[in-house]
């Protein structure tokens, strides 16, 4: 079996790029993703991995790069964060709809203004529609094993879409974890050499992205929607592959606590973790609560989420982002929608918590858990910990 | 750096023109555009092993209606200032996996791009690709303003041009900026290879995208592409515009070689600026001394590069 080691989870990640066997890195510079881009240009410069990293000028050039290169046949990888993902938006959806595996590591900011460089999830929240698969973890091990997995999900002609995947930025990206270095030969087993199903090739000449006349547009699009909801059983399948071969099982969305739990924390990223252990203490003081993390955001799992809330009471939603003059949070307003047809739904409170890197630690869950138990919590959404003179 | 010596190429004569088009009759661009007889051109001599990245603009649109297309190499189109990058992700593709056997022979690689999408809103991604040096080569078709868009101004609009965002008006000329000189600051990048060519001189230019294609690293061409449609022009008339723009000095034709400016279409005396302007509803406004004016800068502007071909220097 892999290695165990010391290391910082940036680092793995990139680690896990390099064991991917990519031929091209396209990337730009972002706090917290540099540490990932630094290492694998180094790797590159080392003569570790066989590729070409285009040092870009700007995100949207990465991400531009990155679809020139996926068309011509290449495995594309690249990282970014926040700003960076937005000035990427524009190509985003290009990506997804000319149907190019690709892989992305996106280390989750806040975004300005005012200018932050902590996490939360308001980047990728602003990019939820972009027709990517799109992954949150919760460790420096599950990042780097659905790193290589992502390369895995993107490429499979069922999928051919590009998949990103999310980690906090700092709370993971900057972390020294313990991780199980992969074998390469399994590595290699599990993920083969890529072979595009259409590339630029001048001996079979394709037009990539032409005019999308109306009457086909819709089509078209329709094509891109059902490809990223077909993605979800062959995500499954490639994560199943991956226990089988590594050891390591990941649920699409993930359990924990006692089996009929009354009242139910729903997290996405590291935040899961730190919930895990409040959620063990609250069960040893009696309290009967469980936790569900979302590992699938996009195409988000429906009938595993429904299923791993069956008979719950209350549901208590922490969005990492603020969707300002919305009803909900991003993830609680999904959830809410998912919901709406069950005859016997949990009621739903939601919390914005953890924005800009303010922390959400253990006695702030059990603070949530109270004041949810008391109905002190709004119908739409509570700002959590806001400090405020007013008495 | 390489000598012009080094760069070999099958010349293109009169006689031995390629027969293939790679742009297919059928495509929707207007009678008499410039744009697509120079696309044509320079696909022509480049031949089939090429692969296209496209910005978004009339080229694109006119050429790639789903499901038809007039392309027989492979194409891309991504977005609207983008090519560059595009391009450069494409050649970084193509040099990692021709090293790695996936790829037997090398293509060659084109960008193609409006002036808007070139001398606007992407010249930064343009410039990154420059400066990276990447192999391939970037092909600005000028037709001095947004056509796709209806004919608004760009930064390449010359002066006192009407256009849709450039009106002439009691407080306005039009266009009242000169036009931003991209050639030059592509050279500024100490690139191999930079030109600017015209349709109306068809040799000149198949042989400069030749030479482009034979560098190791970026090119830059800009290919001066009379527009009917915006410039309010006739359509017949576009090869007499292009060949008089060459002739009045509006736009001269030149190649930078490692640096060194050659004009490659000599004129001993330039023509009057008057004769270029009066054949385009789109100068109609311009008075006797805004004509002055522009015949002033142009002779400038000449002065300034035949010094720096070391030419009367
Ligand atoms: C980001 C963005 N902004 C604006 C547009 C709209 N747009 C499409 S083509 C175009 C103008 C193209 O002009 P130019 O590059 O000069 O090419 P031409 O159509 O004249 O050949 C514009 C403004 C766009 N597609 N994308
Ligand atoms: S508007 Fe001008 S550039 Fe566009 S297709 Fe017509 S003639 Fe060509």
């Amino acid at each position: 079996m892999g290695k165990r080691i010391g290391t910082e989870v940036s680092l793995a990640v990139a680690e896990a790029v390099k064991m991917a066997k990519v031929d091209v890195v396209s990337a730009y510079p972002i706090t917290p993703q540099t540490h990932i881009v630094e290492e694998l240009s180094q790797i590159v410069a080392d003569g570790h991995l066989d590729a070409a990293f285009i040092p870009v000028e700007s995100e949207h050039s990465a991400m531009s790069a990155a679809v020139g290169a996926a068309a011509t046949g290449a495995r594309v990888y690249t990282a970014t964060s926040s700003q960076g993902l937005a000035l990427m938006h524009e190509i985003l959806f290009i990506a997804s709809s000319l149907r190019l595996p690709m892989v992305m590591t996106v280390a989750n900011r806040a975004l300005s203004g005012p200018i932050s460089i902590w996490n939360d999830h308001a980047d990728i929240m602003a990019e939820r529609d972009i027709g990517w698969v799109q992954l949150f973890v919760e460790n420096g091990q599950e990042a780097l094993d659905l790193t290589i997995a992502a390369f895995k999900i993107a490429e499979d002609k069922r999928v051919l879409l590009p998949v990103c995947v999310n980690m906090d930025g700092f709370i993971l990206t900057h972390m020294i974890e313990p991780v199980e270095l992969p074998d390469q030969e399994l590595v290699d087993k599990f993920l083969p050499a890529f072979e595009p199903a259409l590339k630029l090739d001048p001996q079979n000449p394709v037009t990539m992205g032409p005019v999308g006349v109306p009457e086909i547009y819709t089509e078209a699009k329709k094509q891109w929607e059902q490809a990223l909801i077909h993605s979800k059983p062959v995500v499954e399948e490639v994560l199943n592959e991956w226990a089988d071969i590594f050891g390591r099982k990941y649920n699409l969305i993930e359990k924990n606590g006692p089996e009929q739990a009354e009242t139910v924390f729903v997290t996405m990223g590291s935040l899961g973790e730190t919930l895990m252990s409040a959620v063990e203490e609250l069960n040893e003081q009696g309290e009967n609560v469980g936790q569900v993390r979302i590992r699938l955001w996009r195409p988000f799992p429906k009938e595993e989420f429904k299923q791993a809330i069956q008979g719950v009471k209350k549901l208590i939603v922490i969005d990492r982002a603020l969707s300002p003059g919305a009803v909900n949070g991003p993830v609680a307003s999904e959830i809410k929608t998912l919901l709406y047809e069950l005859d016997d739904k949990p009621e739903v409170v939601n919390i914005i918590a953890g924005l800009g890197g303010r922390d959400v630690t253990r006695s702030d869950f059990k603070a949530m858990l109270e004041k949810a138990q008391k109905g002190e919590l709004k119908d739409d959404y509570t700002i959590w910990g806001v400090r405020s003179h007013a008495k | 750096m390489l000598n012009k010596e080094d760069i070999k190429f099958e010349k293109i004569t009169a006689k031995n023109l390629p027969k293939e088009t790679l742009i297919s009759p059928g495509h929707r661009a207007c009678q008499g555009c410039g744009e697509i007889l120079a696309m044509g051109m320079v696909m022509k001599a480049a031949g089939p092993n090429t692969i296209v990245a496209n910005a978004t603009g009339c080229m694109e649109i006119v050429t790639s209606p789903y499901p038809e297309t007039a392309w027989r190499v492979p194409w891309l189109h991504v977005a609207f200032e983008n090519a560059g990058a595009v391009a450069s992700g494409i050649e970084a593709a193509v040099q990692v996996l021709h090293r790695k056997n996936k790829l037997k022979e090398k293509p060659n690689i084109i960008a193609f791009a409006g002036d808007g999408a070139t001398a606007d809103i992407g010249l930064q991604s343009l410039s990154g690709a420059l400066e990276r040096g990447h192999d391939f080569l970037y092909v600005c078709l000028d037709n001095e303003a947004y056509m796709n868009t209806g004919i608004q101004r760009s930064s390449s609009t010359p002066y006192g041009a009407m256009t849709t965002t450039s009106p002439p008006g009691i407080k306005s000329k039009g266009q009242y900026t000169w036009k931003k000189n991209v050639a030059m600051i592509a050279a500024a990048h100490n690139i191999p290879y930079v030109a600017t060519a015209s349709p109306a001189y068809y040799l000149d230019l198949m042989n400069k995208v030749r030479k482009a294609l034979a560098v190791d690293g970026p090119a830059y061409i800009q290919i001066y592409s009379p527009c009917p449609t915006g410039w309010r022009s006739k359509p017949e008339q576009s090869i007499t515009l292009a060949k008089l723009a060459v002739q009045t000095g509006a736009f001269p034709l030149y190649e930078v070689e490692n640096g060194r400016f050659k004009i490659t279409q000599k004129t001993k005396e330039l023509k009057p600026i008057k004769e270029y302007l009066q054949l385009q509803r789109r100068f109609r406004h311009l008075a006797d001394d805004d004509i002055a004016y522009i015949q002033e800068r142009v002779q400038d502007e000449f002065e300034r590069l035949k010094a720096l071909a070391g030419l009367d220097a």
